[in-house]
């Protein structure tokens, strides 16, 4: 079996963000592998480490993306490939969907390409769904557990809003995992030792066969939100009941329920 | 002349998520704006009622796709009804609630009509006759604001962030029969089943939302003798911590939410979590219960209308966000609180 996950470099969920000069940014934080691939990392692990087969990691990015790249492989991943090209900076998310489309037929041979739910920088969290459209696989989104693996089908518990929906769907495949699918492994030291020697052979568009695809969404400013107009107030009393009573009558006050 | 707004109607089991009839509502607004009509499509089976409700929320016309192929979601059999009929109808912009079914919907929907996607987008604005949005990027740490270039602009809108929608049952509109365009067959996914959610109300649609955090097991409490293990007896103490949270949860009508960090110590399952790695929600009023207010969490919550905090340490961060703040243990304030409520609201 073989798996592509794809990730994606991010700055840290701890970082203050900012805006300077138009531009946004993150201060001193790190940038790290996007949370929400790393469950989609070890789903993938753990699929080959049952059904036998490799994990190959998938970026679109620069330079930057190799930390993400590099904690992959330290997971486990056997490969990973870096779609790197000044053509495609600025790209939308249908764009990156399209070039990330290109490169799994290019790498060829994948029965699944795993995502993580969404990257916690652009919140847009379609970009599996696209792609599956794009390769014209199932699009199995917002995996919490994998109950079947088989040759030609997978069955897996989605997290919807009403429930845990139970799907089975053809392969190959295109999965997004979430968090409840189980906590992502530590890197080994022998794993980070081997990611550190990896070769991450870079592709460009035209190595992908493809144009760079035209972005047709624009960002044209980027805002820290309003200061919120907040009053605080400490509310305090001789006892928990009176602290309640007058906490009760301003939450009244307010009209919110 | 065909209408230049389309929007579209999730449904489970048919009945609509709330937030579609925000979306077709806010729809209704920007076509009275552009001078022009709107289109809703209703895709399931045995749905037709959602076409009526749609109509009295702001549909001119109705597209019903009423199929048994359509009775579960399956993403490939309704995008493929989606983008045939924008294919035909030609709109400017097709609008989805940010759901689950709603952001798949519109990703591939970008992708069949050769368009783009603006997701989760609080705000929309017309500027002369180009759309813009604003949406909240970083979990809400920063807000961007995007435009579509190519048509239809794809938008999908974030949950109680637009006008609560009003029904008139007096206005009319037409509903015209679509067709499934896959045949059971062709489809390549199949539900085998469901596992409802427990009960309760959904975060992101709950007005009242009430969250604990670490404090939840820090307070003395008589350990049932059984449970002897640190871990264990950790967990068991914030779960008392979470019955008072959920007693208050209820007297308000509201969900329960939590912190990473009570998430990561196993004291409730995940899907209470709020915050840039749970779930982003803004709810009416949001009450933090021993919560310290880490970025992250505070990423996925300051968009609460009405904020209060509850913590014993009088430095914890969360009370800058608050409008109302109590230096206290939850175990004191958070019962008295439930029963002064009670008192306001049943009275």
């Amino acid at each position: 079996m073989k798996i592509i996950v794809c990730v994606k470099q991010v700055p840290d969920s701890a970082a203050t963000m900012s805006v300077e000069g138009g531009k946004v940014s993150w201060g001193d934080a790190p940038l790290v592998i996007n949370p929400w691939d790393e469950y989609a990392v070890e789903a993938a692990l753990r699929i080959t480490e049952e059904h036998g087969g490799d994990v190959v990691a998938l970026s679109l990015g620069d330079e930057n993306a190799k930390e993400a790249i590099k904690h992959a492989l330290a997971m486990g991943c056997a490969e990973a490939h870096l779609v790197n090209d000044p053509a495609l900076a600025g790209s939308d998310s249908q764009a990156v969907a399209r070039v990330l489309a290109a490169a799994v037929e290019k790498l060829g041979d994948a029965d699944l390409v795993v995502f993580g739910k969404q990257a916690i920088d652009s919140d847009t969290g379609t970009t599996a769904a696209m792609v599956a459209r794009l390769l014209g696989w199932p699009a199995l989104t917002l995996v919490s557990a994998i109950d079947e693996v088989a040759d030609d089908h997978i069955k897996v518990d989605r997290a919807m809003e009403e429930g845990r929906q139970k799907v089975e769907a053809s392969l190959p495949a295109v999965l997004s995992i979430v968090k409840d699918y189980g906590e992502p492994r530590y890197p080994s030291f022998m794993g980070i030792r081997k990611a550190s020697r990896a070769e991450v052979p870079e592709l460009t568009s035209a190595d992908l066969g493809i144009d760079p695809p035209e972005a047709v969404v624009s960002w044209p400013e980027v805002m820290e939100p309003p200061a919120r107009d907040i009053s605080n107030e400490i509310i305090e009393g001789g006892s928990p009941e009176e602290i309640a009573a007058k906490l009760a009558d301003k939450i009244m006050e307010e009209k919110v329920l | 002349m065909a209408n230049k707004i389309w929007a579209f109607v999730d449904q489970f089991q048919g009945q609509a998520v709330p937030a579609s009839w925000e979306v077709v509502f806010a729809g209704r607004k920007l076509a009275d704006q552009m001078g022009s009509g709107l289109t809703v499509l209703v895709i399931g089976s045995g749905v037709e009622a959602l076409a009526q409700t749609a109509i009295e929320y702001g549909a001119d016309e109705v597209l019903l796709a009423d199929d048994p192929t359509l009775a579960d979601y399956r993403a490939d059999a309704y995008a493929g009804v989606v983008a045939k009929a924008a294919g035909d109808g030609q709109p400017d912009a097709l609008l989805f609630p940010t759901t689950t079914r709603g952001r798949e919907m519109a990703g591939m929907a970008a992708i069949d009509l050769n368009s783009g996607v603006l997701v989760d987008v609080t705000e929309i604005n017309l500027e002369g006759d180009q759309l813009t949005a604003i949406r909240p990027v970083y979990a809400g740490k920063l807000l961007s604001k995007v435009v579509c270039h190519a048509k239809p602009q794809i938008i999908t809108l974030r949950q109680r962030a637009f006008d609560k929608p009003e029904a008139d049952a007096g206005r009319s509109g037409t509903v015209t029969k679509i067709e499934a365009v896959m045949a059971e067959d062709e489809i390549k996914t199949k539900v085998v089943g469901y596992e409802k959610a427990e009960a309760g109300v959904s975060l992101t649609d709950a007005g009242v939302i009430v969250s604990g955090g670490r404090g939840t097991s820090n307070r003395d409490l008589d350990v049932p003798a059984d449970i002897t293990d640190d871990t264990e007896i950790e967990i068991w103490k914030a779960q008392q911590g979470f019955k008072l949270i959920g007693g208050l949860a209820n007297a308000l009508g509201g969900a329960v939410g939590a912190s990473r960090a009570a998430v990561d110590a196993g004291y409730i399952p995940y899907s209470h979590q709020v915050g840039q790695t749970g779930k982003v929600v803004s709810p009416d009023l949001y009450i933090a219960c021993g919560i310290s207010g880490a970025i992250q969490h505070l990423a996925g919550m300051r968009s609460s209308k009405v904020i209060v905090a509850i913590n014993k340490d009088p430095d914890a961060p969360i009370f800058k966000y608050a409008r109302f703040g109590v230096v206290g243990d939850l175990y004191d304030i958070v019962p008295a609180l439930t029963e002064a409520m009670k008192e306001r609201l049943d009275g």
